[in-house]
């Protein structure tokens, strides 16, 4: 807990004015399933969001909007100042400054440990192997499993997975990573782990997005908490207010469901 | 009750005999002979394997002869594998030359040759031996083949035969439809319109067709098509016959493995910034493929059987040359060796294949 108090004050020195992503008036639709409404959304260099709501409400479509993922339909997405329209070219340099970390871990199972976190450097940003395999390693050993590089993700825990996945995206060297509910596929003691990498990534000042219901996390490090529901953003506050102050009864009903247990 | 009687008088012959293979009566026990439907099958199993076998054995290789020139070197009594002998050269090689057989079997070495390291796990330059064996391979082996170049005279396909000529329709057929039914895949799921029109369109043609059709097509129709004068060699048109043929079964195989691969792999990729064709070859395809080698060899096996339709456009393989050597009046009356002797050819490269497919797929788990 006292870490917490520590990392707070001097997490917040990094945040600046400079928009990295900027979302403007998206909307979304499946068919005539309407899943983003007016979405208006600025995040800012070394700025960490959290994004919660109740299931189905459009949190992981809005992330994934955010690398195209997903096409929004309507509004517009900028990352870094480029817009993300249908065009592939833009879409592909975005993507590889953007990290992802999905729920389900999606490693490549037919490959090693090591050669999940080297095969995007070496085909996307051409490095040559050997580099690769240092910047692997390096990233290995922050999240705390260098000894594991030779294995395949089968033989990982689900905790050691993740840790790869988080490691994975960042051998891409992104500006911006985005989480979704990193931690909801895994067994309770396996959450710290990958928290724990998340809240060291926060420390070195990455820009985050993160789809959670970790409510602990939120509090540690995140800059705003937003709330969406049905596919609107109806709540946006720092955290301490979000948690202590909820406006809407929505956001209410959420917080006292989720904090129930 | 009265069910249970064969498999009590059993455990007391059983029990009868010697404790020291009582292992093997408990497995037996367990496996042969769990109840009584079992038992009944077993005996009867046994009994077809005691009418067939032994015979076979006596026939095929006690009373067989190995040796001699002509017929009057066989007895009769058992098969007569001189006949084989006599016409070795044709069964492997059909009415090639034979002072330039050598070539044929230069480009065999070749062959194995750059085979056997790619078994060997230590091996360093298998990349490298695989791009030989893909590009380098074939242009080697079809001057070698052909001739009229590099002071090599022209053998023409038409007297290329017997087992060679099966073996380089399969292995073309083989080697080339796995590309081709792989785009075939990929075209068929893709989100552009036009190509998935086409894939789709040509995949049900070409399954939709028995093959003895394409061939007679590929042989009898195609030429009225074509220019006064202009002719295309019969054997390259059985072989693009064979080879799309093959490929469309194939691109259906494929087809499965891609859809039995998870969607947040391509998204982890994707996301990852990697382009449409490193997603599909580095994290699609070798996920797919793997999921679908039984698939994939059984078309295989199934492709190396059906070589033996080209006989009904007049290109003679390891069976069609059988037939006709058959026909011969000095050696009539031999079929049955002939035809044990092809199957017994086929069976080994097709026990072959499925072989190499378990210890594929078992070197290939990665534990998931
Ligand atoms: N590919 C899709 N096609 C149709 N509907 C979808 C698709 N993906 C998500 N949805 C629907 O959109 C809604 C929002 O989904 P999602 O963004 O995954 O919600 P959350 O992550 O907040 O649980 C859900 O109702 C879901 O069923
Ligand atoms: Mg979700």
């Amino acid at each position: 807990m006292s870490e917490q108090v520590d990392v707070q004050p001097n997490i917040e020195q990094s945040i600046s004015n400079d928009p990295m992503i900027k979302l403007n008036g998206v909307h979304k639709w499946f068919g005539d399933f309407h899943v983003l409404k007016d979405i208006n959304l600025t995040v800012n260099r070394g700025e960490r969001i959290v994004i919660c709501g109740p299931s189905g409400s459009g949190k992981s479509t809005l992330i994934r909007c955010i690398n195209h993922l997903e096409e929004h339909q309507h509004g517009q997405i900028f990352v870094e100042g480029t817009e993300l329209t249908g065009d592939l070219k833009h879409v592909e340099q975005i993507r590889r400054e953007v990290g992802m970390v999905f729920q389900q871990f999606n490693l490549f199972p037919h490959l090693t440990i090591l050669d999940n976190l080297t095969l995007a450097p070496i085909w996307v940003r051409k490095l040559p192997k050997k580099e690769a395999e240092e910047l692997a390693m390096k990233y290995l050993e922050r999240v705390k499993i260098p000894e594991q590089a030779n294995k395949y993700p089968g033989q990982l825990s689900g905790g050691q997975q993740q840790r790869v996945a988080i490691a994975r995206s960042l051998c891409m060297n992104p500006k911006i990573m985005l989480f979704d509910e990193p931690t909801s596929a895994l067994d309770p003691e396996m959450i710290k782990e990958v928290l724990d990498a998340m809240i060291e990534l926060a420390h070195e000042g990455m820009t985050m997005l993160c789809v959670t219901h970790e409510m602990g996390f939120a509090k540690t490090v995140a800059n705003r908490v937003i709330f969406m529901d049905e596919g609107q953003i109806i709540e946006e506050k720092e955290p301490i207010e979000f948690f202590n102050n909820p406006q809407n009864d929505r956001t209410k009903l959420f917080l006292s469901q989720i904090l129930a247990h | 009750m009265s069910g249970k009687l064969p498999y009590k008088s059993i455990e007391y012959f059983f029990m009868s005999l010697n404790g020291k293979s009582i292992d093997l009566l408990r497995w037996m026990k367990s496996n042969l002979f769990s109840s009584s439907l079992n038992t009944l099958l077993t005996i009867i199993s046994l009994w077809i394997i005691y009418v067939s076998v032994p015979p076979f054995i006596q026939w095929a290789l006690l009373d067989a002869n190995w040796v001699g020139s002509s017929r009057d070197d066989c007895s009769r009594e058992g098969a007569c594998w001189v006949y084989i002998g006599f016409w070795f050269k044709q069964i492997m090689y059909g009415r090639y030359p034979e002072t330039e057989v050598w070539r044929v079997n230069v480009s065999y070495i070749l062959l194995v040759g750059a085979l056997i390291p790619l078994f060997i796990s230590g091996f360093k330059h298998k990349g490298l031996l695989t791009l030989f064996l893909l590009f380098v391979y074939p242009i080697i082996s079809y001057f070698l083949f052909i001739g009229d170049s590099f002071g090599l005279p022209l053998v023409e396909t038409s007297l290329w035969g017997g087992l060679f000529l099966t073996l380089v329709i399969s292995l073309v057929g083989i080697v080339a439809s796995l590309p081709i039914g792989i785009m075939l895949a990929l075209g068929r799921r893709s989100s552009m319109p036009i190509v998935s029109a086409i894939s789709i369109g040509f995949i049900e043609i070409w399954r939709g067709v028995p093959l003895i059709t394409v061939l007679f097509m590929s042989s009898v129709m195609f030429p009225l098509f074509l220019p006064e004068g202009m002719n295309f060699d019969k054997l390259i048109r059985a072989l693009v016959g064979v080879m799309l043929f093959s490929a469309a079964y194939i691109a259906e195989v494929v087809r499965g493995g891609l859809q039995a691969v998870p969607k947040g792999q391509i998204e982890a990729a994707e996301a990852l910034g990697m382009s449409y064709w490193n997603t599909m070859g580095l994290i699609v395809m070798p996920q797919a493929l793997k999921m679908v080698i039984p698939g994939i060899v059984n078309s295989f096996i199934a492709l190396f059987k059906d070589t033996t339709l080209v006989l009904t456009i007049g290109l003679f393989d390891l069976l069609g040359t059988i037939q006709i050597i058959g026909t011969n009046a000095d050696w009539l009356g031999f079929h049955i060796e002939g035809y044990v002797f092809t199957a017994f050819i086929f069976w080994t490269f097709c026990f072959g294949m499925s072989r190499y497919s378990m210890h594929l797929e078992k070197k290939l788990h990665t534990g998931h």
